[in-house]
């Protein structure tokens, strides 16, 4: 079996292009990446079924010769998934756009989230400290 | 037609433990009357869970219940004992999961059954003692009674198990009560911070333990214990192992250098460290080591590990005991170096040191239980455990201070009790004829750590009992005679015991006797070395007691760092946090570029390399099947970078398009009609969609990233490409085997269908579908979550209540949309404007944004594209069609009426929330793998009808039409939540937008 250079190319040259662009902030680049490269996935899927043959619709013969419906039927349930995940990102870029619209000042979630960070270390250690005094606090000197 | 094998499994396992297929099987030479060791178990489970609410009815009383329960437990136990010491053990064996060759197996030998004993009466004795202890109103008292009780239980479970699956399930459970139980007082630092210590020394052993089981169980080939001990492997892979699972043992039993844990556990109430951390949990390790002993004491790492930390152990717990104004914290130290005495002891695991040790850990139990209690009683009524306010309590308490002493003499290992004669024996046999070098050293620490002892044993009676004339006696506040019954029967049983020793050889040597032949018991075996050794300890003890300060002087000097692990243990901890931290800021740095660039080089990295490291790989291709098809590639590939690099959002959505319907026509050529025909509805779909959101967006895309990086994204992005390309006609070229597509077209057949890739989808792999169709459904939730933020439920809004067509006109109703805010050229009973309208909710719109021409096309278009679409549904099964694409043509006739006449035009196609639209679809796809299961059949198999209909003609139905109706439905909702969110909803910002700003 070997494969047509017509549709690798055609595969590849969207499997490029769409990750050139996921490689950028932009949401909407990412979407716009995200759908070239599904395009793309999908033709590599349909080419690995390799052999021609006539659509995988049966006649009266079962046994009849078709193309391999297998990767059809993959792709299929592919693209639609891809529709879904692709009116997601556009609620999620919808979502951003509006909540920088509502205020200048972006959300670090970063430094939120060390801030949590410290709080947790700093309250285990001092539960830590807790224990570890009421230990020493009763070793006996000897000055009693 | 198929079943995933794991799915089978996966029933046959449920079946398996749910149905209780309990299947008895006896092992050779040992007899088994039934399961009640398992029965004895599942009823503490059961008590355990019933606790809270019994707790809830009868307070701390509750308490006696439980007792009361183990204690008939505990004398079931003693019932057993005869038919363990004739036989040698009862076994009991539940086959569970037959593929991993795992069941429930237990074994109740001899030292199972003392450690049993132990366990029961300490615990029944203990829950006996919190009826007094604690009052009804302590908070927490449900789950501290449950917790208690069930750790009871499976403490039991613990030393029967025989299997290192169950020891180990059943060892970290223990792990969480603890855990649980320290941290009673949820409220105070000491009480949060240890429990977490505790938690997290004794999971990393266990850990460590958990690898040496699996190691020692892949070495024997069995997870039976009785089986790994029977083989008795050697090597260095079961030195390793050893290693590890001796690093759980002395966890769990705070050896050094873990030992800092077991003090700091003392933050718990005092019944639960008199429980777990004197009498039951930290012996879990000592009854590891005394398990494996007698097979492993001739390992190389066994004895010299074990002794050492042993010897550490107990001479620093002494030595810290010897210094503590806390009784109760003296008593901890007190145990930690009792439990490296204990380890060290059964370490050597010869018939009589063995026996030596088998009555140091029932005496410890006894008479360290009843000290904790006593110690509990002396704060419930004084309030304090500080022995510098206490005073008197001798005389006031005397019974209580009689036998608290009773009990010290037994810590002490003065006779007439069994310490006395554990340490005799001892002695005797490690000097005896089988002296060791290990013997000797262990003899030194032994009796070095025994002077320490009798020296904190006096200074325990000394500060809870004394009288210190300077200070005011303290106020008894408590009744706390009936809590007392536990620690005198305790404290009696430990010097009865040692009295009547030589009755009780049969059961406490029973054993060692196991390994080889023991003596008699005895208190008096002549003067002797021992004897004289026992002397001298017991001189020095007194002296060290007597000088006092200057001992306690000396410590001061010469604090010993090195033995003080509670810094190492806090600098790894924090070390840990610190890392985690460092590691998660550089490598999250929320720069989604990064992610995905680390993921695309990984995967440039793994291609290239495979294809440069591997042997020869065959690149085989043709260079066109027609010549449209590279001139179709040209386009999709030229749309696809101009897309890539468009500034303009909208340009850039239309190129991509481009490509998609590329894609589409590829299918078409390759004959793949549905693929062609989803394909174009998809396109067309997300371009609408994607169109409704930008009209919203700045034109322009953003620009966010720097030039700088240009040069390394198109490499990285011509690296991906090449590699794919690569991959992609290596793999085809190398391929040797048939599709089993080939088999595929015979199963539709079978399923009574003509289109193969519709049957794969609904029948062959329905399964697939399944979890596809719940992909949907979340996407669908998760897009209305994101727009709709205060409320997601609902329709599209509607036209005034009443105002669909035919109701407006036939009762002359004024037609107001319900939310309308900036629509208000529209005239109240405007019936004339009503009838002529083509599309309902056409006149909400502004004049200038009504277009007659699509008012009426989708007015004609509407009905039969939704006819279509059912066409196109019902017969999928043979012609290009089903769930998928018909869901997907009623999307998109759902779209236009949205699209001509506004959100108001589509509440009134859809008025229906687009929820339940998928749900109904969830549910009859579910339904249709879940009914046949009544039938007896398996899930998603299919029931054909054949039946006449009218027009119809011969009806040809199956079930799986209901699983593609699923699947229509929630491609519908998919779509409704789509136009609803991306459409209706970003409709009204807009508008409010815009009200905001006039």
């Amino acid at each position: 079996m070997n494969a047509s250079l017509a549709l690798i190319i055609a595969m590849a040259g969207l499997f490029g292009a769409g990750i050139y662009v996921m490689l950028e902030r932009s949401l909407t680049r990412v979407l716009i990446g995200f759908l070239l490269v599904g395009n793309a996935v999908n033709i590599l899927i349909l080419l690995m079924s390799g052999g021609q043959g006539p659509a995988p619709i049966l006649g009266d013969d079962p046994n009849a010769h078709t193309t391999d419906p297998l990767p059809q039927a993959l792709i299929l349930t592919a693209i639609v998934i891809t529709l879904g995940s692709a009116a997601f990102l556009l609620a999620l870029i919808y979502r951003n756009w509006w909540l920088s619209k509502l205020s200048d000042e972006v959300p670090s979630v970063d430094e939120d989230d060390l801030r949590d960070v410290e709080e947790v270390f700093e309250t285990t250690s001092e539960d830590e400290s807790a224990i570890s005094m009421a230990l020493e606090e009763s070793d006996d000197s000897g000055d009693s | 037609m198929q079943l995933p094998n794991d799915f089978v499994l996966f029933w046959s396992l449920f079946g398996r433990s749910v149905l209780v297929n309990f299947r008895k099987t006896t092992p050779e030479g040992s007899p088994i009357g039934s399961n009640a060791m398992i029965t004895v178990l599942a009823v503490f489970g059961a008590l355990s869970v019933l606790t809270p609410f019994l707790t809830k009815l009868l307070g701390r009383k509750v308490f006696l219940l439980l007792a009361a329960f183990v204690a008939g437990v505990f004398v079931w136990v003693l019932t057993l004992l005869p038919e363990i010491f004739a036989n040698g053990a009862i076994s009991e064996r539940v086959e569970w999961i037959r593929q991993f060759d795992f069941a429930l197996s237990l074994r109740m030998d001899a030292l199972s059954a003392i450690m049993s004993l132990v366990v029961l009466g300490v615990g029944a004795a203990v829950l006996l003692y919190c009826t007094h202890y604690f009052s009804d109103a302590e908070p927490g008292l449900a789950r501290l009674a449950s917790l208690l009780f069930a750790f009871a239980g499976v403490m039991f479970g613990l030393v029967v198990a025989d299997d290192v699956v169950i020891l180990f399930t059943l060892w970290e459970i223990t792990t969480v009560f603890s855990y649980l139980l320290i941290g009673h007082y949820t409220g105070l630092k000491e009480s949060r911070g240890a429990a977490l210590q505790a938690l997290l020394v004794t999971t990393v052993g266990g850990l460590a333990m958990l690898v040496g089981l699996v190691l020692i169980s892949v070495e024997t080939g069995t997870t039976s214990i009785t089986g790994i001990l029977e083989a008795a492997p050697s090597g260095t892979a079961t030195d390793i192992a050893l290693l590890l699972i001796i690093l759980g043992a002395i966890s769990k039993s705070a050896l050094f250098p873990f030992h800092f844990w077991l003090p700091g556990a003392m933050a718990a109430p005092t019944p639960i460290s008199a429980y777990l951390h004197a009498a039951a949990m930290v012996k879990a390790g000592v009854y590891l080591v005394a398990r494996l002993a007698p097979t492993f004491a001739e390992n190389p790492v066994w004895v010299p590990t074990l002794a050492t930390l042993g010897i550490v152990t107990m001479f620093v717990g002494a030595w810290r005991a010897l210094r503590q104004y806390d009784l109760k914290l003296l008593l901890a130290h007190g145990t930690v170096s009792q439990l490296g005495l204990m380890i060290t002891m059964f370490a050597f695991g010869t018939p009589e040191v063995t026996m030596a040790a088998t009555l140091m850990l029932v005496s410890h139990a006894l008479f360290k239980s009843s000290l904790f209690l006593t110690v509990g009683i002396i704060d419930h009524s004084t309030g304090t455990r500080d022995w510098r306010q206490l005073t008197g309590l001798g005389k006031k308490m005397p019974v209580i201070a009689t036998f608290a002493t009773l009990a010290a003499v037994s810590m002490a290992g003065i006779p007439p009790t069994l310490s006395f004669i554990g340490k005799e024996l001892f002695f005797a046999e490690v000097v005896g004829e089988s002296a060791s070098l290990w013997g000797i050293i262990a003899l030194i620490g032994v009796a070095l750590s025994a002077v320490l002892t009798v020296a904190y044993s006096l200074r325990f009676i000394w500060a809870a009992f004394g009288t210190r004339e300077e200070i005011p006696e303290p106020e008894l506040h408590d009744t706390y005679k009936l809590s007392a019954l536990s620690p005198l029967v305790l404290s009696a049983l430990g010097i009865v015991a040692g009295i009547f020793a030589p009755l009780l050889t049969g059961l406490l040597g029973s054993h060692a006797s196991t390994i080889g032949e023991v003596h008699e018991l005895s208190l008096w075996h002549g003067f002797n070395l021992p004897l004289l050794y026992s002397a001298i300890i017991i001189l020095f003890g007194y002296l060290s007691f007597k000088e006092r300060r200057k001992v306690l002087r000396f410590q001061q000097r010469v604090h010993i760092a090195a033995f003080d692990s509670t810094r190492a243990y806090w600098a790894v901890v924090r070390g840990l946090d610190r890392l985690s931290v460092i590691v998660t800021e550089n490598s999250r740095r929320g720069r989604l570029p990064a992610y995905v660039g680390a993921v695309v080089v990984t995967f440039i990295i793994a291609a290239v390399s495979t294809v440069l490291l591997g042997s020869f790989f065959p690149l085989e291709f043709r260079i066109m099947d027609y010549p449209l098809q590279m001139l179709m590639a040209l386009v999709m590939v030229a749309a696809a970078i101009m897309a890539a690099v468009a500034k303009q959002r909208i340009t850039a959505v239309i190129l991509v398009g481009v490509t998609g319907y590329g894609t589409a026509a590829i299918f078409a050529f390759q004959h793949a009609p549905d693929l062609a025909l989803t394909q174009v509805l998809v396109e067309s779909v997300t371009l609408v969609a994607f169109v409704l959101v930008v009209r919203r967006l700045p034109s322009r895309i953003a620009k966010e990233h720097k030039a700088s990086n240009r040069p390394m994204r198109i490499f990285i992005a011509v690296g991906a490409a090449l590699s794919i390309a690569t991959i992609a006609i290596i793999a085809l070229s190398s391929r040797q085997e048939a599709s089993i597509g080939e088999s595929l077209g015979p199963l539709a057949h079978e399923a009574q269908g003509h289109n193969i890739v519709n049957v794969i989808l609904v029948d062959i792999r329905a399964w697939d579908t399944m979890g596809e169709i719940s992909v949907l459904v979340a996407m669908a939730t998760g897009i209305v979550s994101l727009l709709f933020i205060t409320d997601r439920l609902g329709t599209a809004p509607r036209m005034a209540r009443g105002a669909s067509n035919w109701q407006a006109r036939a009762r002359g109703t004024i037609m107001e949309p319900v939310t309308s805010t900036a629509i208000t050229q529209l005239k109240p009973h405007d019936e004339e404007a009503t009838r002529k309208a083509w599309l309902v909710a056409g006149r909400t719109l502004d004049a200038s944004h009504r277009s007659a021409l699509l008012e009426i096309t989708v007015r004609l278009v509407f009905h039969p594209a939704i006819i279509i679409s059912i066409y196109l549904l019902l017969v999928g099964h043979n012609l290009p069609g089903g769930g998928f694409i018909g869901g997907l043509v009623a999307g998109l006739a759902f779209t236009t009426r949205y699209l001509a006449a506004g959100r108001y035009e589509l509440g009134e196609a859809a008025p229906i929330d687009a929820s339940y639209v998928l749900g109904t679809g969830l549910l009859l796809s579910a339904g249709t793998a879940i009914v046949p299961l009544f039938f007896g059949m398996l899930p998603l198999d299919i029931v054909w009808w054949d039946f006449t209909l009218p027009l119809f003609g011969e009806m040809h139905f199956g079930t799986s039409t209901i699983f593609d109706l699923g699947v229509y439905l929630i491609v519908v909702g998919l779509m409704l939540d789509i136009l609803r969110s991306l459409g209706s909803e970003v409709d009204r910002h807009q508008e409010e937008g815009m009200q905001a700003r006039s």
